[in-house]
């Protein structure tokens, strides 16, 4: 399962808008997509609630892991890009 | 048909009844699993056609992580593990309540932008119990002059109204100090709190609201509602026939100053002839905020009312944050009691910065105005938050220092208090209900919570009596001041400046050039040895006249 390591850019952290983002991706992909603080549980990354309820701050590392599938690798930089990206400049 | 509450801001406006209403969970709701996803879904859609419609990006924004929110495939989890057997539900609402806590939770304790998302849960929640109930949701938007009609309207609700097209306010909740109340003073249109019975008039019904009164007529005829103008204008003439600086029929000078949270109040100020501010209320400009605004932005902010008030005196009170006023930012965690929290200068114990950050930015607004900056902090308890207050505010140059008398503890170490700074102002709402030990909200305890008290008066004169034996000036800006009669008791007691909102001013300045100085501390002297709150009102009355 590819899986990739993304700071979190924004400066409120992975707050509605970015985390909105991320949900529309991980729900249209079809497959399981979590996210989470590397060494503890990760939520589904479909969850607007959960991916909220991880209160990611700027500058936090988050692992990203997409299930095995057709376009998983797409998937994944597309997800690590809305991470890394800074959504209040 | 006709329904009394309290007036509590005087007038007669006529319009249909427009009811802002939220799902009020005291029927059972009735559902089966399926019916509630169905439900679900569509609140979802309708917060995603929302979404669509509106024009405005930040709002798109908001309603696009409700409507995800709605779909997310955990709550939806949550709540169907709560309703496991294929049934109609007898009454859902402790399932859903529950389904949504355990987010609501896990985000509140996150603190910050996090926890303001707890809101939008509830909103979910509440749509979804009104969707099941067969109820509509409504949003506070008015496209009509209306008289706006509610159980009580939360600071939230007042922000988002439309008040343009608020013709009057009345509620079935809250008394006379309750953010409806001061709200409807501020716009300077009527309003009644704790009008029972309200709520079941039906929607775009046409009503009469005496303000003054505190009566409300269904169906007015047109001879009652020129009988009611035409008193209210011969009361307003008599306010309106005495201009000037505020003093008494002796000429005793008294200080009428005008209480506002933005340039625009300050300017309506400025136009009823206010001689400066008494109550900037800084914090209704973090209200709306999800994160402080820069010390840049709040000097510009500060600045623009300093400016509407260029060479008269503004008194700038620190962020009142926190119990019936909380601000995303700082009062992110839950308190049982928050009127006894941590809330006014308390929130340096919590969220020191903040408030170092706006006394920066107080003095360096007071800098670039002419204009006589005071500035006071709420919520100072015991003589040591007076000094450091002081300490903090001196050491940027800010010379007039003072605190806001609220507390029991504070108006009875007056004497203590006050030998820290340099003037004080009487907070009398928050004063009465710590006096009274009654939540000034609460429709059930209205009678405990007048200022008119003997026990709340005798803790005003304690406050006075302290702050005469120090020379220092004391004011009031609580709704005290609003009050005509009542203003003259606190004049008689010690008082020699009133803040009050705009719309106020007139009235009493042309009340207090009728009496003089000897029957306001007579009347004082009586009404303090009474035992009553109708009592002390009822020698007010005689004495004064009304």
């Amino acid at each position: 399962m590819p899986s990739q390591i993304a700071i979190v850019a924004s400066k409120i952290g992975l707050h509605a808008r970015p985390a909105s983002l991320l949900v529309k991706i991980a729900t249209s992909a079809g497959v399981p997509i979590t996210i989470g603080r590397v060494g503890q549980k990760a939520v589904n990354a479909a969850s607007m609630l959960s991916v909220l309820a991880l209160g990611a701050k700027s500058g936090e590392e988050l692992e990203v892991t997409v299930t095995d599938g057709p376009n998983a690798e797409q998937v994944l930089t597309q997800l690590v890009e809305i991470v890394t990206t800074d959504h209040d400049g | 048909m006709s329904y009394s509450g309290i007036g509590v801001s005087p007038g007669i406006a006529v319009g249909p009844i427009r009811r802002v209403t939220r799902t009020q969970l005291s029927e059972p709701v009735p559902a089966s699993p399926r019916s509630v996803f169905k439900a679900l879904d569509a609140v979802a859609t309708d917060l995603e056609k929302r979404a669509e419609s509106v024009a405005l990006e930040v709002a798109r924004d908001v309603l696009s992580a409700q409507a995800m929110i709605a779909r997310d495939p955990a709550l939806v989890e949550a709540i169907g593990a709560r309703l496991l057997d294929d049934i109609e539900y007898p009454d859902v609402r402790s399932q859903i309540t529950e389904a949504f806590a355990g987010f609501k939770e896990a985000l509140a304790a996150l603190g910050g932008y996090f926890a303001e998302r707890v809101a939008d849960l509830e909103e979910i929640s509440d749509r979804l119990l009104a969707m099941l109930s067969g109820q509509e949701y409504e949003d506070v938007k008015l496209s009509e002059p209306s008289v706006i009609v509610a159980l009580d309207l939360t600071p939230a609700d007042t922000a988002s109204l439309d008040l343009n097209f608020a013709r009057a306010l009345v509620v079935e909740k809250g008394g006379p100090t309750s953010h409806t109340a001061i709200v409807a003073r501020g716009l300077g249109i009527p309003a009644i709190v704790g009008c029972v019975g309200i709520m079941d008039v039906p929607e775009g019904q046409i009503i009469m609201v005496d303000g003054r009164e505190g009566l409300v007529l269904t169906n007015p005829s047109d001879g009652e509602i020129e009988a009611r103008n035409t008193r209210e204008e011969s009361l307003r003439a008599r306010a309106s026939s005495v201009v000037g600086p505020g003093r008494l029929s002796d000429r005793t000078p008294i200080s009428l100053l005008a209480n506002a949270g933005n340039a625009q109040d300050a300017i309506s100020a400025a136009t009823v002839g206010a001689e400066g501010i008494g109550l900037f209320r800084t914090e209704l400009l973090f209200l709306d905020r999800n994160d402080e605004p820069s010390v840049d932005e709040q000097v510009e902010l500060y600045r623009s009312v300093f400016e509407a008030m260029a060479g008269r005196r503004v008194v700038v009170r620190t962020l009142d944050a926190g119990s019936d006023k909380p601000v995303p930012f700082i009062n992110a965690i839950h308190e049982e009691n928050p009127a006894l929290g941590v809330r006014g200068w308390r929130l340096t114990r919590t969220a020191d910065n903040v408030l170092d950050r706006q006394l920066d930015a107080i003095a360096a607004a007071s800098r670039a105005v002419n204009a006589d900056i005071w500035v006071m902090a709420p919520m100072i308890d015991v003589p040591s938050e007076a000094a450091e207050f002081a300490h903090r505010a001196r050491a940027r140059g800010l010379r007039r220092v003072g605190v806001m008398v609220e507390t029991p503890a504070s108006a009875i170490l007056a004497d203590k208090v006050l030998a820290e700074v340099d003037f004080a102002s009487l907070g009398t709402n928050d004063l009465t209900q710590y006096v009274m030990a009654a939540d000034r909200l609460d429709s059930r305890l209205s009678d405990l919570t007048s200022t008119w008290h003997p026990a709340v008066l005798r803790t005003i004169k304690m406050a006075a009596s302290g702050a005469e034996a120090l020379g220092r000036p004391i004011g009031v800006c609580g709704e005290a001041a609003a009050n005509p009669q009542l203003a003259a008791i606190m004049i008689g007691l010690g008082v020699s400046s009133l803040s009050m909102a705009p719309s106020a001013l007139a009235e009493v300045r042309g009340f207090l050039a009728q009496v003089d100085r000897a029957t306001c501390v007579r009347a004082a002297e009586q009404v303090l040895a009474v035992s009553s709150a109708d009592e002390a009102e009822g020698i007010a009355l005689d004495l004064f006249g009304s």
